[in-house]
């Protein structure tokens, strides 16, 4: 543990988080764009990542977890391989997408914001993806599925499982 | 670029455009100059993404190469509209709008309809084009599109969405031509107030007022921003302005500068909509190349660049001085006004902050000036509003009326109605911060001002359909989950209020509602509204004060009762069996996943098997023996 405190990530993650805050740090308003960067880099926001992000911007460390703890779409926690996201916008909602997240839970074993232990799956819910025509709707990495329901869980999330055997 | 450079430019794909715009004879008459026989628009907006218009777009191109064609042009364009029947594809010169496409579907438009002496495959249109006598109606004549009037959505779904061409082409950068040579900055000032145009983001603020208020704060740094931060779950008309006219915005955005001596310009976008980021990304960049953007465009001497903020998911953001809080790179926390954002806005300067939506507007007004657009509309509000329509409606998707059009118009003409035969309960409009227009109100005139007296709002113009099926009280404790969640904290009248006003609505959703919960409620709401520092605290007791209005007796229902009218909450509900119906296949029992269901002693006359029937102190309400029973014999109360 003691070793990872001290470390941020590879040795080629911690050079691509350096180039990040060089080009950057002269831009008024940087320290969101880092952080977007940064997440992109190292999959979450662990806490050496944002010293150093404090280090390099010259501002304190509470400033940086301030931001870092704000946004949601900024996480402190590691996700998993396949990050689903459970739309639970209006739209999404008065079509039953809470129905589609408690069978997405009941299926994983897991609840909402808790990442699977094999790491494989991550369940967030979001507001509004914008697909409101295929109502409801999840994400799982990039890719939307649209127009769900719960007994058509299981089979997607079976690709996932099957495709990472 | 020069005046005549672009002018010519202009011209250049004008009869492209030309052919998608006119009625079918003029269009097959212009196809014949453009060097395309046909041209085939495919949606590449993200509903149609999503129902994965990409590979109808790769298989197109495929089959195409297969077949020799060459002289048919493919064009990824925005929204059309229609979401729910996506993914949509449009053939011009004739108009044919082919719906729902799978890449089966895609190889017989191919092979029957663009190989040359093709017909239309009329099975595979949009079914709405298509008449019982099977002749075939322009696309534009049907309900969902008759009565719409497209002014910020003019050129979506009409036009190459990365193609800058193609956006000039449509008269994007027309009216940054008109005020750089023939304007003053009064001149352009004069022209959006008299228009009367009020900002689509929410409150209605008349958008030329606020301009003139930046004009008359004095400095030499300015700054002018675009409110791309569409945050009101349900809405998704900013998304498709940008994925469609890109060019639009960054056009509005350079005449505004102009106008109030600004010289650079942001749009915070959501990080949710990743290929209109892309899409604005690519017009920026485009806009630079051309000329358009930058140093001394059009050779007038004014310089005016834009960059992209991107959010991370902060519903306050979409408030004024909270995105410029975020702009500069803070916690996006809302700051207390006055002083005004025309007086001290993003990094203390004087700022304007107008949404995409109001941004699309500027072209046609200086294009075709004030008075026009003046005469479009009701008495105070003015123009066209875009909807977008979700929920318990037929025709999902983006439709732009004028101001003043009913709610009847909307839901039963355009929007096709409420499916599956149930019966219109209410749209709730403005999302979060807005309200209830009940059934009784439909033939309301939808514009600023009436929704604010029914006790709505515009918002930024979701429009979400609710059946008998929605219980109220439950939509408010959803949109009180929301801002709860969304608050961001700093003053206390939103961060307590809107967890107090939650935990009462969750109270009343478990059936363990009081006497006098209501008037806490109320109470509390006033509270909340007359101190709260932003619109977000201020706005979000809204949603319950409009239900409670207009559907009190649902959570008198709830409180005294302790029954769910729509029968929804599920606290409040129970499952049973009619021993009548039920034959005793014991389909429901073997689904059960807490055994709650068993055998009884009774068998119905007619049937071989006893009857079942739940044990109500097992049952977890969740409902798969009601989806299961075949005979209709599960009942929910």
């Amino acid at each position: 543990m003691e070793h990872c405190e001290a470390k941020c990530g590879t040795a080629e993650q911690e050079q691509a988080l350096e180039a990040v805050i060089e080009a950057s740090r002269s831009t008024p308003g940087c320290l969101m764009h880092i952080l977007q960067e940064a997440q992109a880099i190292y999959g979450y926001l662990p806490m050496p990542v944002q010293k150093k992000i404090a280090e390099g911007l010259g501002i304190s460390l509470s400033e940086v977890y301030g931001v870092a703890t704000f946004y949601s779409q900024f996480s402190l926690k590691p996700k998993g391989k396949h990050r689903i996201s459970v739309c639970l916008g209006t739209a999404c909602y008065v079509k039953g997408s809470d129905k589609i997240l408690e069978e997405v839970e009941k299926e994983l074993g897991i609840k909402c914001g808790e990442c699977t232990e094999d790491g494989l799956f991550s369940i967030d819910s979001c507001r509004c993806v914008g697909a409101c025509g295929l109502a409801p709707v999840m994400m799982v990495g990039e890719e939307v599925y649209g127009k769900l329901t719960p007994d058509k869980v299981k089979g997607i999330l079976d690709q996932y499982k099957e495709a990472s055997k | 670029m020069t005046v005549k450079e672009l002018d010519a430019l202009r011209a250049k794909k004008q009869q492209l455009i030309d052919v998608r715009r006119l009625v079918r004879e003029q269009a097959e008459e212009m196809a014949k100059h453009t060097g395309y026989r046909k041209q085939v628009l495919v949606c590449g907006g993200t509903g149609c993404t999503s129902s994965h218009s990409k590979q109808v777009i790769e298989h197109l191109e495929k089959t195409m190469a297969e077949c020799d064609i060459h002289d048919v042009l493919v064009v990824k364009t925005g929204c059309f509209g229609l979401c729910t029947l996506g993914p949509i594809m449009i053939v011009y010169p004739e108009g044919a709008f082919y719906a729902q496409m799978t890449p089966e579907h895609v190889e017989t438009v191919v092979k029957k309809h663009l190989i040359p002496g093709g017909e239309i495959v009329k099975e595979l249109l949009y079914q709405d084009t298509v008449h019982t006598d099977g002749s075939i109606t322009p696309f534009a004549e049907t309900p969902f599109y008759k009565k719409q009037m497209r002014i910020a959505l003019r050129n979506c779904g009409v036009i190459a969405a990365e193609d800058i061409e193609e956006a000039i082409a449509a008269g994007d950068y027309a009216a940054v031509e008109k005020v750089l040579t023939t304007m003053s900055p009064d001149d352009v000032i004069k022209e959006v107030l008299d228009s009367g145009l009020r900002g689509r983001g929410g409150a209605g603020f008349p958008t030329g007022r606020k301009w003139s208020f930046a004009k008359a704060s004095a400095g030499d740094v300015k700054y002018v921003c675009c409110n791309a931060d569409e945050g009101d779950p349900g809405a998704f008309m900013d998304r498709s302005v940008l994925e469609g006219d890109p060019h639009c915005v960054l056009e509005a955005m350079t005449i505004a500068g102009y106008a109030i001596g600004a010289h650079q310009g942001y749009i915070y976008v959501r990080a949710e909509y990743p290929i209109a980021v892309e899409r604005l990304k690519i017009a920026i960049k485009q806009a630079h190349e051309y000329g358009l953007l930058g140093k001394n465009i059009l050779d007038s001497g004014f310089d005016f660049d834009i960059d992209i903020r991107l959010g991370a998911g902060a519903f306050v953001c979409g408030e004024e001085t909270a995105l410029m809080t975020s702009i500069e790179g803070h916690r996006g926390e809302p700051r207390p006004r006055p002083p005004f954002p025309a007086v001290k806005g993003l990094f203390g300067k004087p700022t304007i902050l107008n949404n995409v939506e109001t941004w699309a507007n500027i072209n046609p007004i200086i294009m075709k000036g004030a008075k026009w657009y003046s005469s479009i509309g009701t008495e105070k509000s003015k123009g066209t509003k875009v909807f977008a329509l979700g929920g318990k409606i037929t025709n999902v998707g983006l439709v732009e009326v004028p101001m003043g059009t009913t709610l009847r118009e909307i839901i039963e003409e355009i929007g096709g109605g409420i499916p599956n035969g149930k019966k219109f309960k209410a749209a709730q409009t403005g999302g979060p911060s807005g309200g209830c227009i009940p059934a009784d109100l439909i033939d309301t005139p939808i514009d600023f001002d009436n929704l604010v007296a029914i006790g709505s709002m515009m918002g930024s113009g979701g429009l979400i359909v609710l059946d008998e099926d929605t219980c109220m009280v439950d939509l408010s404790k959803f949109y009180l989950e929301f801002t709860a969640d969304e608050s961001c904290g700093k003053c206390t009248p939103c961060r307590i209020g809107t967890r107090r006003l939650l935990d009462m609505l969750t109270k009343i959703t478990e059936g363990k509602g009081e006497e006098g919960d209501i008037e806490k409620i109320e109470a509390l709401a006033e509270h909340m509204k007359s101190s709260s520092l932003c619109a977000l605290g201020q706005s979000a007791p809204n949603p319950v004060l409009s239900t409670l209005h207009h559907f009190r007796n649902e959570y008198e229902d709830h409180i005294k009762n302790h029954h769910c009218t729509a029968g929804v909450c599920k606290a409040l509900l129970s499952y049973t069996i009619d021993k009548e119906k039920c034959i005793g296949c014991g389909l429901c029992a073997r689904n059960c996943p807490v055994s709650a269901i068993s055998k009884t002693d009774y068998t119905a006359p007619g049937h071989k098997l006893p009857s079942m029937a739940i044990d109500q102190t097992k049952c977890i309400k969740c409902g798969v023996c009601q989806s299961n029973c075949k005979f209709k014999a599960v009942e929910r109360k």
